[in-house]
């Protein structure tokens, strides 16, 4: 496979406007990935399908991430009085929200050129009200049940999707279970988490 | 959130009230494998509408493993897919040795491709006799392979303490290594399985009622199956040569001289035959890991499989498994636990067109097209 900078620019050539960005791996298996935003996914997608250079005609895996807002708290000085009642910076700690987001992380490869695996990643607005996202199923079919998958254990409406239904859980569950904030009703087990941080209900 | 029943989209135009008769198979069909179920429309005796409907097994296993140490979760792996759990702990170690780097001694190695391709043999022979029951063929095939297959779990027994939940591979290597005589047993099941085949072929290949009841049933082809991300013996079975253990040569399977047997038409018949062709393929693999099994270390000493803490990262890996590509997609944030934990099941994805080649049969070869995909519903629901 092309190196991902390479593939990058090669889309940014083919399509102009579309928003993409390579996000790094630290980790051993160096698979770094590529962040599309959801206005121009369909097209970078479909570039990467159809163009002789890539022909990704197979997509893998269609996986959901739930990563959840992020509370960072800063310490800044500012103008105020100090305890002796002088006016003085005085240190103030100020908490601040990094929103969270869902991702759908789909793993393309191509068949043809025998290459992969292309990671792709899409987030969504936020994890409340913002949270579609256009379906890949159109250019292949194998999201269809994945995406299904995802929008009924993280959320994600998956706009163009043909059948957008839940796949595994029944129709009148309420919730999606794989987030990371889900709490199971009552009636059922609560998982203690394994190091002991939570206790099981 | 969802639509109403009422609402579910058709694919197919123009249904009319008349005379269409909707079934639900399922999910105590014994046709289907466990508990699946198919919505269907008729119209006579000919299918026009088919919807899958799962769920029926889910125990959220992603969520689980999500709560759990890494080594936790591999005994779960072995409920994955349960005829072939030696495979599913294989695809998960991998994954797991991505995403920390960890390197397997040549000895488990070898050990994992033996076990795998056990797994292939034992997992291909119950699927002939399964296919063999869905068309009526009850009892004889089964009996034929599951004897076989009997053999095969006799050595998983003796090696790992269980028949179909191995829980075998640990990150970096294998459990235990293997007692004694049991290289001698193996050879002796590998010898004696060819003679097998013959016989399953002498059967089968060829017999009238087969071939009147899969040739031309549930055509897919080679361009679809692909888009639908369909693998394993289903996808070659469409004349596309793609087998991971040749494409990404993990493990040490660059070793080993195998070819990959394709299919012609791409029908029910194709995906018997192909499963026939794998196996002698397979045993030729194992011949050579027999011949060639190094002494030395099974697990890698510096590995650590308790308390493993994978650096910050993400990692996806696959493997051929008997019933298509099996992959891990993990993302570490160095706790114990994964924060994400992804399994590709093959079985599930294998179903994506299962409406597109009933549509036009007859409803008694719908059993027979789902038979042909060789599903596990604990690998489809999770």
């Amino acid at each position: 496979m092309l190196p991902l900078e390479d593939i990058r620019t090669q889309i940014m050539e083919a399509l102009p406007g579309a928003a993409c960005e390579i996000v790094p791996n630290p980790g051993p298996s160096g698979q770094d990935s590529l962040l599309v935003d959801s206005a121009s996914v369909l097209d970078v997608a479909r570039f990467l399908r159809d163009d002789e250079r890539h022909q990704f005609d197979y997509c893998s895996n269609t996986s959901g991430v739930d990563w959840l807002d992020q509370k960072v708290s800063e310490t800044v000085k500012v103008a105020g009085t100090d305890a002796e009642g002088q006016a003085n910076e005085v240190e103030e700690t100020l908490e601040r929200v990094i929103p969270g987001y869902l991702e759908a992380v789909y793993h393309l490869y191509s068949v043809a050129l025998s290459v992969g695996p292309l990671v792709l990643r899409v987030r969504t607005g936020n994890r409340s009200e913002d949270v579609e996202i256009p379906s890949l199923t159109p250019l292949w079919r194998s999201c269809e049940f994945q995406e299904r998958e995802i929008f009924d254990l993280y959320g994600i409406r998956f706009s163009g999707h043909p059948d957008l239904r839940r796949l595994l859980m029944w129709d009148t569950f309420e919730g999606h279970p794989m987030r990371r904030d889900y709490q199971a009703p009552d009636e059922t087990l609560a998982f203690a988490s394994a190091n002991g941080k939570e206790d099981a209900s | 959130m969802n639509p109403p029943v009422s609402d579910w989209p058709t694919r197919s135009a123009d249904l009319s009230d008349d005379g269409i008769l909707e079934i639900s198979m399922g999910p105590q069909h014994p046709s289907t494998h466990g508990v699946f179920r198919m919505n269907v429309k008729l119209d006579g005796e000919t299918v026009v509408w088919l919807k899958p409907v799962f769920g029926y097994l889910h125990r959220n296993h992603e969520k689980l493993a999500e709560k759990m140490s890494y080594l936790g979760s591999m005994p779960y792996t072995d409920r994955l897919d349960y005829f072939s759990s030696l495979s599913n702990n294989w695809a998960y170690a991998l994954s797991v040795e991505k995403l920390t780097g960890i390197e397997v001694p040549e000895r488990a190695e070898y050990l994992r491709v033996l076990l795998a391709e056990l797994t292939r043999l034992q997992n291909h022979s119950a699927f002939l006799g399964f296919l063999l029951g869905d068309m009526g063929a009850w009892g004889s095939a089964l009996m034929y392979a599951f004897r076989e297959r009997d053999l095969i779990l006799d050595l998983f027994e003796s090696l790992t303490g269980s028949r179909m939940m191995c829980n075998y591979m640990r990150f970096g290597g294998c459990r235990c290594d293997l007692p004694e005589g049991w290289l001698g047993q193996a050879r002796k099941v590998v010898d004696g399985f060819p003679a097998f085949l013959d016989e399953m072929e002498q059967l089968l290949v060829g017999n009238e009622i087969l071939v009147a009841r899969t040739q031309g049933v549930g055509v897919l082809a080679g361009a679809d199956a692909i888009n639908a991300g369909l693998t394993g013996p289903m996808l070659r079975a469409s004349g596309v040569d793609y087998d991971i253990r040749k494409v990404d040569h993990y493990g040490i399977y660059d070793r080993f001289d195998f070819r990959v047997p394709l299919g012609e038409h791409g029908d029910t018949y194709d995906r018997f035959m192909i499963r026939l062709l794998e196996m002698r393929e397979s045993l030729k693999i194992l011949d050579a890991v027999l011949r060639d099994l190094p002494e030395g270390p099974i697990l890698d000493p510096k590995s650590k499989s308790r308390g493993l803490r994978p650096p910050v990262g993400e990692a996806y890996t696959r493997v051929e498994a008997p019933k298509g590509e099996l992959g891990f997609y993990l993302i570490s944030d160095k706790s114990p636990e994964p924060y994400r934990y992804r399994v590709r099941p093959p079985s599930l994805i294998n179903l994506t067109l299962l409406e597109d080649m009933c549509l036009g049969s007859k409803i008694a070869d719908v059993m027979v097209i789902l038979g042909s995909i060789d599903i596990v519903l604990g690998e489809v629901d999770r």
